[in-house]
């Protein structure tokens, strides 16, 4: 894992100082909101229903224990003993006081995290594919890419006010699991002759307007990608919308003046900027890429596993991945009990979690966007003393990518954007689909929550989405079919009117009873769903 | 009726005017009529409170209720934990919002 010089340190430590002079001066009534308003976004600090909420980011959703330990103690400490984890591989916190904010991010920057950038319109968090470093299929790992990207996206001078926020993906695999194309700028490392490269996408987004981000730069060599990252977002800070906020995000103006225009602008900025020499040298990316050498990892390490307990073998079957090191294997924490929240874990849990990653997970965790926690590296002799540790816990749900691992939004119970609550929906599908006999014969389902439009349970990308809607005060929840956000990327489309809380749970009740009714063997409902098209569940739905 | 709320300052808490200072219960929300916007600007201005604003709700027996659920969510607390709401030990507590 990467760990922060002493540079890194005292920009940190520095801004923790300057925010705790800013706090002082808001309590004693010496700046208004207006004026803290912006400083403390840039700090992640939002004001939510309830009480103010932190958003900390986890550079492409990585942690090691001693971070998960910190993160359990503030819940603790500072909150009310949980956090939630987030589609962009965060964590926040939704009951945070304003006077503490400046102790916990003091606490934070300890074990060398922070809360910059996780708001306002700047370049946040850079995520990336949960299994890098451990994924059979990848051509590198992608984290020192995204590390190096991070570097130069802090604090840059430029672009801290950009027409709109900034979301930025990089992956190393064929099989995209981070959900780059509906990113602003989606980077997949790509291997040719020899050398790794990066396949640049740019202008994805869900929201209002959800677009699939086209192919910008088709190979861009090591030594130029900041540069070439640079340029795109050069052309979008000049061009960019910021007379209207929903047309303010760079998916807009890559699709108003179309794929090859937006590329001809960027390749002629890109000419100007490579003369400027921002490119790092190549050496500092191999420094960068040392910090994430792979574990010592055993050569002998027993491949063999003990499937004799029927409850494991169904999770070994569900949640454990193949990994690219013989006799060792990937192990997906499901965040989504059923009836539980998703992406909810209490600080006891981080604990248990962190505790599982030192001694058996080479003190590793990833988080993922679709709120559950990766160990991405335990031998395979250990996975059955892992599990029982989880279970233990009741971090055992052998769930991943069936119907109950929903990813869901805040939504109206927290979100003051929202128009409706999504953790109740979210919890009554799970509970109607408990049954695991049930949910393994559905397969792979995707279903995904947002409480309003911007998206943030990324509905469009759901197999089966689900938007929350206000209807003159009530709540009303609209369906999608067909969207994903893996490499068979594409974006849901609403089938009809919208029903409430009840009404939407039967509706996805009935769409699962189509697909079992018409799948062909190996289908899955979104294969299903593309060979057959609507009319079959419209009909089912609301006839 | 008319509500004056916001979230406090230190706390962030949902807070209610009563006609005198602020509350964290609905039930001792006053009415503020037409009078909102100047109490509004008050305490602004003192900044007791972040970034106050006018609602409608109606009176019941039980006391003001928010009209819009929104409003009914931040009275209580998220539907989802009753534990975390501000009557943890009424189970029947989130029915009010709904
Ligand atoms: S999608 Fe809407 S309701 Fe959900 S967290 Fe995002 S802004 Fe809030």
């Amino acid at each position: 894992m990467y760990s922060y010089d002493k540079y890194d340190q005292s920009i940190v430590d520095g801004r923790v100082a300057e925010f705790r002079d800013q706090v002082k001066r808001r309590l004693a009534g010496e700046i208004t909101e207006d004026q803290f308003k912006p400083l403390r976004l840039m700090n992640g600090l939002y004001l939510q229903l309830h009480a103010y909420m932190l958003r900390v980011a986890i550079p492409y959703g990585t942690l090691d224990s001693r971070q998960m330990h910190k993160l359990a103690d503030i819940a603790r400490k500072y909150d009310r003993g949980y956090g939630h984890f987030t589609t962009r591989q965060n964590i926040q916190y939704n009951w945070i006081k304003l006077e503490d904010c400046p102790d916990l991010l003091d606490d934070l920057a300890s074990v060398e995290m922070h809360a910059i950038q996780t708001s306002g319109n700047c370049i946040r968090n850079i995520s990336s594919d949960q299994y890098a470093g451990a994924a059979a299929d990848e051509v590198t790992d992608p984290r020192p890419w995204a590390e190096l990207l991070r570097q130069w996206s802090s604090f840059h001078p430029e672009f801290s006010f950009l027409p709109r926020k900034f979301k930025i993906a990089v992956i190393a695999s064929k099989e995209d699991r981070a959900a780059m194309r509906l990113h602003d700028i989606g980077i997949e490392l790509t291997q040719k002759n020899g050398e790794i490269g990066a396949r640049v996408f740019v202008g994805g987004g869900m929201g209002r307007t959800p677009m699939i981000a086209p192919e910008i730069g088709p190979f861009v060599k090591a030594e130029d990608l900041l540069s070439y990252i640079e340029a795109c977002m050069r052309v979008y800070n000049r061009f960019g919308r910021r007379d209207n906020m929903y047309k303010a995000r760079i998916k807009i103006l890559v699709h108003e003046i179309g794929a090859d225009e937006y590329r001809r602008q960027v390749e002629e900025e890109f000419a100007h900027v490579k003369k400027l020499g921002i490119d790092p040298p190549l050496a500092e990316l191999e420094r960068i890429t040392e910090f994430f050498a792979p574990p010592e990892f055993a050569a002998d390490a027993d491949i063999k596993v003990d499937r004799s307990d029927p409850d494991f073998a169904l999770w070994l079957d569900q949640n454990v991945k193949d990994h690219k090191q013989p006799g060792y294997a990937i192990v997906n924490i499901s965040l989504k009990p059923i009836g539980g929240i998703p992406g909810d874990a209490s600080a006891d849990q981080m604990d248990v979690m962190a505790e599982i990653a030192k001694q058996y997970s080479f003190d590793e965790l990833r988080v993922t966007h679709a709120q559950n926690i990766v160990l991405p590296h335990v031998a395979k002799k250990d996975l059955h003393t892992v599990w029982r540790a989880l279970r233990e816990a009741k971090l055992a749900d052998a769930n991943l990518d069936l119907i109950s691992d929903i990813i869901s939004c805040p939504g109206l119970d927290y979100c003051s954007l929202a128009n409706a609550r999504s953790i109740p929906v979210a919890q009554k599908i799970a509970t109607r689909f408990a049954d695991m006999d049930r949910q393994r014969d559905l397969g792979e389902l995707k279903l995904k929550i947002s409480g309003c439009i911007n998206a943030c349970g990324h509905h469009h990308a759901g197999h089966i989405g689900i938007l929350g809607v206000d209807r003159k005060g009530v709540e009303n929840y609209q369906l999608t079919f067909g969207g994903s956000g893996a490499e068979d990327v594409a974006i849901g489309k609403i089938i009809g009117p919208g029903f409430d809380e009840d009404g939407i749970v039967d509706a996805v009740e009935k769409a699962t009873d189509v697909y079992r009714e018409l799948r062909e063997e190996g289908e899955r409902f979104l294969d299903t769903y593309r060979r057959v098209g609507v009319t079959p569940f419209k009909e089912a739905i609301y006839g | 009726m008319k509500l004056l709320t916001g979230n406090d300052l230190k706390s962030g808490a949902v807070t209610w005017w009563t006609g005198s200072d602020w509350s964290i219960h609905v039930e001792h929300a006053a009415d503020v009529g037409e009078h909102g916007e100047s109490i509004l600007q008050a305490e602004e201005g003192a900044r007791r409170v972040n970034a106050p604003y006018i609602i409608d709700a109606v009176d019941t027996a039980e006391g003001p209720r928010p009209a819009h659920i929104k409003e009914r969510v931040r009275a209580l607390g998220p539907t989802v934990r009753p534990d975390l709401t501000l009557k943890p030990a009424d189970p029947d507590a989130g029915d009010w919002v709904i």
